[in-house]
C-alpha cells in the first residue's frame, strides 16, 4: 500500500514539475517574441537531419534483424509443397523489400533534402499524367506476376489428394488433438457427434455405437428415464430454477434421442467395417516420409486451427463441418534432428485459433518415419483397432487406464517415441 | 431539411453570437465543433485505457510467469494472483485492447472527431445537416464506451474471444469465462456503437452533398472531405452487417437458435443445435471488418493529404488521382473480406477470387504513396509536429502495406495466418498509420479546435519517441511471426519442448518488443501533458497559423455558433494553390477570386 502511495506521489510531483518547466519555457519564448506557429530554420534543419538519421537507423535495424533472425525463423520446409511455398515467399520478399527500401528511402531523402530554405520557393507541380500512368501500370504488372504465381501454388496445394494417399483424421477439442488412422481399408469410418461416449470419444458411427448412444441417452445415469423419475418424484423438492434446467435438459435429450432413432433407421450396417479397423492415436502423430497424407479435420467444441509450421500447412477445424488439407512430408524427424543439431527437436502440430484459456498449450508432436519404420509402427497398431478397444471397454469398464499404459510400453519397445520432452 | 437549416442560420447572421448555458454549450451541445471535441476527449481516454491494457499483456509476454506489482496493481488478486495474470484475463486484455483501439479510438475518435470538426468548416457550412442527430451520435458513442469499459469489471471477466469474437467460443460461456456477461456487454456496446456510427455517417454524407457553400463544387473539395465522404459511405453500407451478426449471435446465446452453432459438445454437454455455420459469422463479421480497416485508414490519409500539401507549400500531387484512388480503395474494400478466411475451410476456389481482388487494392495504394512522395519533391518543407507525423504515416503505410502483399497471397497465407506476422502487419499499416494520422490532425487543427497553440518542442519529442518506439515494437514482431509464433498465446513455453532455438529467438525479441512498447507508452505522456496543458494555458492561436488555403482558416479564432460572423464565404478555386507562380504569397485562400488571366487548376 505504501509503495503505491509513493508511486502516486511521484507521478503527481512529476506532472507539477513539468508544468512549471513549461511555464518557464513559455515565459521565455514570450520574451523572445517567439510564436509557436513560426517554425525556425534551426528547428526545420534539426528535423530534416533527424529524418536522415532515422532512415539510416531504420534500414540498419532492418538489415540487422534479417541477418540475425533470417526471414523464415521456422527453419526449412519438411514437406514437398513447402519448398514451392518457401520459394514463392522468398520471391515475394525480394519484391517487397525492394519496394520498401526504394519508397521509404525516397520519402526520407526528400524529407531531408527539401526542407524549407530561406529564399527558395516550392515548385508548383500539381500533376503529370505520364508519371501517374507510370506508377499505376508498373505496380499492376508486378502484381500480375505475384497473383499468377500465387494462384498456381494455391491451386496445387488445395487440390484433391490422390486416391492412394494415407487418410488421417485429426480431431480437436479443448485442449488437445486426437488422430484417427483409417486402418487396412484406408477409408475412415463415418461419425456423428451424437454418438460421443466415454468409449467412443470420436463419435464413430457403427450399428453398435448407435445402440450404445441410444441406451445411454435413455437409461444412462443422466438419461431420460432418470430425469423423468426425478421430475415426477413427489418426494424430491426442487427449486424452480433447477426444475427448469432439468426440463430443458429433458427436452434436449428427447430431441436428440429421436434423431438417434432416425439415424439407426437409416444406417447401413455394411459401413461398420470401415469404422472397425480405424485406430486412434493420441499425443503423437506418426507420418510416413514420402507418402501423401490427406487430413480430415473435425472439432468437438469451438474452432481450432491445425497448424503444422514445419510442413507449411494449416487448416481450421470447425464444429459442424469437416475441413481438409493434404501434404507429403519429405524429411524424417531423425533427419531434422541431425540438421538442427538438436536431439530434442521435434515437428509439431499447434493450435492456431484462439480456443480458450489453455489455447497456448494445445499441441501434438509429429514424428515422420521412414517407410519401413512407419510400416512396423502400423503393424504394432494392428491389435488396437476401434473394434478391439470398443468391445474391450464395453465388456469391462476398468481396462481404460491399464490400456493406455500398455500403449506407452509398446511404443517404447519399438523405439519410436518422441524425443524426450524434458531432462 | 437543408433549406430549414439555412433559414435557421440566417437568424444567426442577424444577431451574431448569443450566450448559451453551460449544459447546452458543453454537454448537450448541437454544435459540430463541440461534438467533435467531445469525441476527441472520449477517444483519447479510451485510447489511454487500451494502451495500458497492451502494456499489461506485453509484460506477461516478455517475462512470463514473473510476478509484477504493476500487473497486480491493475488486475488485483482475482485476475492476477501473486502478480501473475491468469490465462483467461490475458485473452480478455487482448480482446478489449483490440476492440477499443479499432472501434473506439480509430473509428469513433478519428472519423468522429475530424469529420465533425472539419466537414462544416471546410465546405463552408454553418453546422451539420442535423445538429440533434449529431448530438445523439456522440451520446450513443459515450454510452457504448461506458458499456465496454464496464465489461472490464464484471465478475466473469470481459469478452475473451478475440476482437473478432468468432463463435462458438464467443457463444458458449462454458468454453471460456469471458463469454458470459462480458460477451453480452460487448455485444450490447457494439450495437449502441453501430447506432452512433450510422447516425454520424448519414449526417456527414447529407452535409457534404447538400450544404456546400457557393462555388464549392465536388472537385474543389479538400481531400479530407473526400476521405470523410467515402468513409461515411463505407460505414453506412457495412456497419449494419455487423449489427446483424451481433444480433444473430445474441440469439444463439440467449434463445437457443443455431445460426452459428452446429454439432457441439461443450463441458460434457451435448448441444442440440444443428445446421448453423461458424463460417457464416465470419463472412458477416468480415463484410464489415474489412471495410472497417479502411474506415480507420481513409480519414487518416485524407488528413495527411491536407497537411503534407500545406507544409510542403506545394499543391498535393495528382489531386484527381487521389480522389480516384480513395474511391477505388473504398469500392474494392467491399469485395475482399474473405482474405481473412483463406484457411477456415472456405472453398479454395472462392479463396482465389479474393486473392485477385485483394491484390488489386495495392494499385490505388501505390498511387497514393507515390503522390505523397512527389508532393514532397522540390517542396519547401516546414516541420510542424503535424508534418512529422504525416511523414511517419506515409512511412508506416508503405512498411505495413508491402507485407499485406504476402498475406493477401492465399498460398503464402497458409503458413503465416494468425501468426505475429499478421499482428505486425495490421498494427503497422492500420494501427500506426491511423494513429499517426490522428496525431497529425490534432497537432494541425488544435488551434482551430481550442484557439490555443500546442507546444512545438514537446510535439517534436513526442513524434521522435513515438516513431522509434512504434517501429521498435512492430518490426521485430514480423520476425517472431515468421518464426511461426501463433498470436494470442499466453506464453511460448510450449516451444521449449520441441525447438529450443526458436524458443530463444521468440523470447529475445519479445523482450525487445516490450521494452519499446513501454518507451512508446511513456512517450504518449508527453502528448497527454501537452494536450491538456495547452487547452488551458497554451499561447493564443492566430487565425491562420499554418498559412492554409482552406475555409476553416477564414473563421474567427473564437468559436461562434454558425462559424462565420457574416455571410458564408464564396469559393473560387481549388484548395491547393500553394506557391503558385505569379502570386505574391506562397498560398492563395479558396475565397480569393481568380486574378485576371489566371487559370484555375
Amino acid at each position: 500500500m505504501v509503495s503505491k502511495l509513493v508511486v502516486l506521489a511521484v507521478i503527481v510531483l512529476g506532472v507539477i514539475a513539468v508544468a512549471q518547466l513549461m511555464r518557464v519555457y513559455e515565459l521565455s519564448s514570450k520574451l523572445r517574441n517567439k510564436n509557436e506557429a513560426e517554425i525556425s530554420n534551426r528547428d526545420n534543419k534539426l528535423n530534416a537531419n533527424l529524418m536522415l538519421i532515422f532512415m539510416l537507423f531504420f534500414f540498419g535495424g532492418f538489415i540487422w534483424l534479417m541477418l540475425e533472425y533470417g526471414w523464415t525463423g521456422r527453419g526449412g520446409p519438411a514437406s514437398v509443397h513447402g519448398h514451392e511455398l518457401d520459394w514463392l515467399l522468398n520471391l515475394n520478399f525480394i519484391i517487397i523489400i525492394a519496394v520498401f527500401f526504394i519508397t521509404n528511402g525516397l520519402l526520407f531523402l526528400f524529407a531531408f533534402k527539401y526542407v524549407k530554405k530561406p529564399g527558395v520557393k516550392a515548385f508548383f507541380f500539381p500533376h503529370n499524367n505520364k508519371l501517374e500512368m507510370l506508377w499505376t501500370i508498373v505496380p499492376a504488372l508486378v502484381l500480375a506476376v505475384i497473383i499468377i504465381l500465387g494462384l498456381k501454388s494455391w491451386n496445387n496445394v488445395t487440390d484433391e489428394a490422390s486416391p492412394e494417399s494415407i487418410r488421417v483424421e485429426l480431431f480437436s477439442k479443448q485442449f488437445d488433438w486426437t488422430a484417427r488412422y483409417s486402418g487396412n481399408d484406408n477409408v475412415l469410418g463415418k461419425f456423428d457427434y451424437k454418438l460421443t461416449a466415454d468409449n467412443n470419444e470420436l463419435a464413430i458411427l457403427t450399428t453398435h455405437t448407435i445402440d450404445t448412444a441410444i441406451s445411454l441417452m435413455e437409461s444412462g445415469p443422466t438419461g431420460i428415464h432418470e430425469l423423468e423419475n426425478k421430475l415426477n418424484d413427489k418426494t424430491i423438492i426442487l427449486i424452480p430454477e433447477e426444475r427448469d434446467k432439468m426440463m430443458a435438459e429433458l427436452l434436449r435429450k428427447e430431441k436428440l434421442v429421436r434423431l438417434l432413432y432416425q439415424m439407426k433407421g437409416r444406417h447401413d450396417s455394411k459401413l461398420d467395417a470401415q469404422a472397425w479397423d480405424d485406430f486412434i492415436q493420441k499425443d503423437t502423430l506418426y507420418l510416413c516420409k514420402g507418402k501423401e497424407h490427406e487430413f480430415n479435420f473435425r472439432s468437438k467444441d469451438v474452432i481450432h486451427s491445425a497448424y503444422f509450421p514445419n510442413f507449411r500447412a494449416q487448416m481450421n477445424t470447425v464444429p459442424g463441418m469437416t475441413t481438409r488439407f493434404k501434404f507429403t512430408p519429405d524429411k524424417s524427424s531423425v533427419q531434422a534432428r541431425i540438421e538442427k543439431n538438436d536431439p530434442k527437436y521435434n515437428f509439431v502440430l499447434l493450435c492456431n485459433k484462439i480456443c480458450g484459456g489453455a489455447h497456448y498449450k494445445m499441441k501434438m508432436f509429429v514424428v515422420v518415419l521412414e517407410e519401413k519404420e512407419y510400416n512396423s509402427w502400423l503393424d504394432s497398431k494392428k491389435n488396437e483397432t476401434f473394434k478391439d478397444k470398443y468391445f474391450a471397454t464395453t465388456s469391462s469398464e476398468e481396462t481404460d487406464a491399464s490400456q493406455t499404459d500398455e500403449e506407452g510400453v509398446n511404443e517404447q519397445e519399438n523405439g519410436l517415441t518422441v524425443a524426450e520432452e524434458q531432462d | 431539411m437543408a433549406a430549414v437549416a439555412h433559414e435557421a442560420h440566417g437568424h444567426h447572421d442577424d444577431h451574431g453570437h448569443h450566450e448559451e448555458s453551460f449544459v447546452s454549450k458543453y454537454i448537450f451541445s448541437h454544435d459540430h465543433k463541440m461534438i467533435g471535441k467531445q469525441f476527441l476527449m472520449t477517444a483519447v481516454f479510451m485510447g489511454v485505457v487500451a494502451m495500458l491494457l497492451s502494456i499489461l499483456f506485453r509484460l506477461q509476454l516478455a517475462w512470463p510467469g514473473e510476478s509484477s506489482d504493476f500487473v497486480s496493481f491493475f488486475l488485483g488478486d482475482t485476475w492476477a494472483p501473486d502478480g501473475v495474470m491468469k490465462e483467461d484475463m490475458y485473452l480478455g486484455l487482448v480482446t478489449i485492447h483490440g476492440t477499443i483501439m479499432v472501434f473506439f479510438l480509430l473509428t469513433g475518435g478519428l472519423s468522429g472527431t475530424f469529420s465533425n470538426i472539419l466537414i462544416p468548416l471546410q465546405i463552408g457550412a454553418r453546422d451539420m445537416a442535423s445538429g440533434f442527430l449529431n448530438m445523439l451520435s456522440y451520446w450513443f458513442f459515450l454510452v457504448s464506451s461506458l458499456l465496454m469499459l464496464g465489461s472490464l469489471f464484471v465478475e466473469s471477466g470481459p469478452a475473451m474471444a478475440g476482437w473478432t469474437i468468432y463463435p462458438p467460443l464467443s457463444a458458449l460461456p462454458q468454453s471460456i469465462s469471458g463469454s458470459g456477461t462480458g460477451m453480452t456487454l460487448w455485444l450490447l456496446s457494439m450495437a449502441v456503437f453501430i447506432a452512433s456510427s450510422l447516425l454520424g455517417s448519414l449526417n456527414y454524407i447529407v452535409t457534404i452533398i447538400n450544404l456546400r457553400t457557393k462555388g464549392m463544387s465536388m472537385t474543389r473539395l479538400p481531400l479530407t472531405i473526400w476521405a470523410f465522404f467515402v468513409t461515411a459511405i463505407l460505414g453506412v453500407l457495412s456497419f449494419p452487417v455487423l449489427l446483424s451478426a451481433a444480433l444473430l449471435l445474441m440469439m444463439d446465446r440467449l434463445t437457443g437458435t443455431s445460426f452459428f452453432l452446429s454439432d457441439i459438445i461443450i463441458g460434457g454437454e451435448m448441444l442440440s443445435q444443428h445446421g448453423g455455420s461458424p463460417l457464416l459469422f465470419q463472412h458477416l463479421f468480415w463484410f464489415l471488418g474489412h471495410p472497417e480497416v479502411y474506415i480507420v485508414l481513409i480519414p487518416a490519409l485524407g488528413l495527411s493529404s491536407e497537411i503534407i500539401s500545406t507544409n510542403s507549400r506545394k499543391p498535393i500531387f495528382g489531386y484527381k488521382a487521389m480522389i480516384g484512388s480513395i474511391l477505388a480503395i473504398g469500392f474494392l474494400s467491399f469485395i475482399v473480406w474473405a482474405h481473412h478466411m483463406f484457411i477456415t475451410g472456405m472453398n479454395p476456389f472462392l479463396g482465389s477470387v479474393f486473392v485477385f481482388t485483394t491484390l488489386l487494392i495495392a494499385i490505388p495504394s501505390a498511387v497514393k504513396v507515390f503522390n505523397y512522395i512527389t508532393t514532397l519533391w522540390r517542396g519547401s518543407i516546414v516541420y510542424t509536429p503535424a508534418m512529422l507525423f504525416t511523414i511517419g504515416l506515409v512511412s508506416t503505410f508503405i512498411t505495413g502495406g508491402v507485407t499485406g502483399i504476402i498475406l493477401a497471397d492465399a498460398a503464402l497465407d497458409i503458413t503465416i495466418h494468425d501468426t505475429y506476422f499478421v499482428v505486425a502487419h495490421f498494427h503497422v499499416v492500420m494501427g500506426l498509420s491511423a494513429v499517426f494520422g490522428m496525431f497529425a490532425g490534432v497537432y494541425h487543427w488544435f488551434p482551430k479546435m481550442f484557439g490555443k497553440m500546442l507546444n512545438t518542442r514537446m510535439g517534436y519529442a513526442h513524434f521522435w519517441i513515438t516513431i522509434v518506439a512504434a517501429y521498435g515494437v512492430f518490426f521485430p514482431m514480423h520476425f517472431v511471426g515468421l518464426a511461426g509464433a501463433p498470436r494470442r498465446y499466453y506464453d511460448y513455453s510450449v516451444y521449449e519442448t520441441f525447438d529450443s532455438e526458436t524458443f530463444a529467438l521468440m523470447m529475445d525479441l519479445s523482450v525487445i518488443i516490450t521494452i519499446f512498447s513501454i518507451l512508446g507508452a511513456l512517450g504518449q505522456l508527453i502528448f497527454l501533458f501537452n494536450f491538456f496543458y495547452s487547452i488551458f494555458r497554451g499561447p493564443k492561436a492566430v487565425q491562420n497559423p499554418w498559412r492554409g488555403t482552406t475555409l476553416e482558416w477564414t473563421t474567427p479564432v473564437e468559436h461562434i455558433h454558425g462559424n462565420w460572423p457574416g455571410e458564408r464565404p464564396t469559393v473560387y478555386r481549388w484548395p491547393y494553390d500553394y506557391s503558385k507562380p505569379g502570386a505574391e504569397e506562397d498560398f492563395i485562400p479558396q475565397t480569393v477570386p481568380l486574378a485576371e488571366g489566371e487559370e484555375e487548376h
